[in-house]
C-alpha cells in the first residue's frame, strides 16, 4: 500500500509540476504562438499524469468499483486526442487572421 | 473484397460501441445488456461508415501497427514536455521560433490526422495548417533543432507512412525539388 501511495504522490507531483511549467511559459514566452507551445504540451502530459495518479489510487483503494478506473482511462485517451486538435485549431485561427509570429531579437508582445 | 471490408467495419464499430455501453452504464443485468447490444447492432449497421471509411484492405494490420506506434508517441510526448520545461525555466529562454513548410506523400485522411496530431505533441512543433490534396504541412517550430528534425530526418513521416502503409517520404521524389 505504501508503494502505491508513493507512486500516486509522485505522479500527481510531476503532473502538477508540468501544469505549473505550462503556466510559467504562458507568462514568460514572447508571443501568441510560443505561448501555445507551453500550454498545449504541458497541459496534455500534466493533466494525463494527474488523471493516471487518480486512476491508480482508485484502483488500489476501492478495487470493488473497477469501472471508475476504466472511465478515467478513457478520459486520458480523449484528452490526448482532443488537446493537440484544439491547439492546432487555435493556432490555425491565429495564422489565418494574420497574427505575426515573433522572431528572435524582436521585442516581446 | 468490398463486402469483406464492410463487414470488418461493422464488426469494429459494434465492438467499440458495445464496450462503451458496458463501461458507461455499469449495470450488468440481462435487460440492460441485451437492449444495449441490440442498439449497438442497429447503429453499427446503419452508420458504420462514419467510423471506418472506405474498403481499403489490411485494416487489421494497420490497427496493429498503430498500436505499436502509440508507445513511441507517448515517449515523444514525455520528451516534448521536458523540452518545453527546459525552454521555459532556462533564464535566457533558448527559443528561435520559425514557420516551416514541407510536403509529404501521405494522402489518407486518417494518416494526415495522425501525423498532424503527432507533430503537435512531439518536441517543439505545432501544426498550423494541412492541405490534404498536396499533403502540405505548415508547422510552427519553437527552435532550430525541432524544425530540422521534421525537415531533414523525417523520422515521424516515415513512421506514420509505415503504419498506414503509404509510400515513405523521400525529398528527391517530390516534384518541387526536381
Amino acid at each position: 500500500m505504501l508503494i502505491v501511495h508513493v507512486a500516486v504522490t509522485v505522479l500527481l507531483g510531476i503532473g502538477a509540476f508540468f501544469l505549473l511549467v505550462g503556466s510559467i511559459g504562458l507568462l514568460r514566452f514572447p508571443d501568441f504562438y510560443t505561448r501555445l507551445h507551453a500550454t498545449g504540451k504541458c497541459d496534455t502530459l500534466g493533466g494525463g499524469l494527474i488523471i493516471l495518479g487518480a486512476m491508480i489510487y482508485h484502483l488500489f483503494q476501492y478495487p470493488e468499483t473497477l469501472l471508475v478506473s476504466a472511465k478515467l482511462a478513457f478520459l486520458i485517451f480523449f484528452v490526448f486526442i482532443a488537446n493537440p486538435t484544439a491547439t492546432h485549431a487555435i493556432m490555425k485561427a491565429a495564422y489565418k487572421t494574420g497574427v505575426k509570429p515573433w522572431r528572435l531579437g524582436e521585442e516581446r508582445r | 473484397m468490398k463486402f469483406k471490408g464492410k463487414r470488418f467495419g461493422i464488426l469494429l464499430t459494434f465492438c467499440i460501441m458495445a464496450v462503451f455501453w458496458v463501461l458507461l452504464s455499469g449495470i450488468f443485468d440481462a435487460f440492460h445488456l441485451i437492449s444495449g447490444l441490440v442498439c449497438c447492432a442497429i447503429v453499427s449497421l446503419i452508420s458504420h461508415d462514419l467510423l471506418v471509411k472506405g474498403e481499403s484492405e489490411k485494416k487489421l494490420l494497420k490497427s496493429l501497427r498503430l498500436l505499436i506506434y502509440i508507445p513511441w508517441e507517448l515517449w515523444q510526448i514525455v520528451l516534448a514536455n521536458i523540452d518545453v520545461a527546459y525552454r521555459v525555466l532556462h533564464p535566457r529562454m533558448p527559443i528561435d521560433p520559425q514557420i516551416i513548410e514541407f510536403e509529404t506523400t501521405l494522402r489518407g485522411d486518417f494518416s494526415l490526422v495522425t501525423l498532424a496530431n503527432s507533430i503537435t505533441l512531439t518536441p517543439g512543433t505545432i501544426t498550423i495548417e494541412v492541405e490534404p490534396d498536396r499533403g502540405k504541412f505548415v508547422v510552427h517550430a519553437i527552435g532550430k533543432e525541432p524544425a530540422d528534425a521534421l525537415l531533414v530526418d523525417q523520422t515521424m513521416q516515415k513512421k506514420v507512412a509505415h503504419v498506414f502503409m503509404e509510400t515513405a517520404v523521400r525529398t528527391e521524389d517530390l516534384p518541387t525539388r526536381k
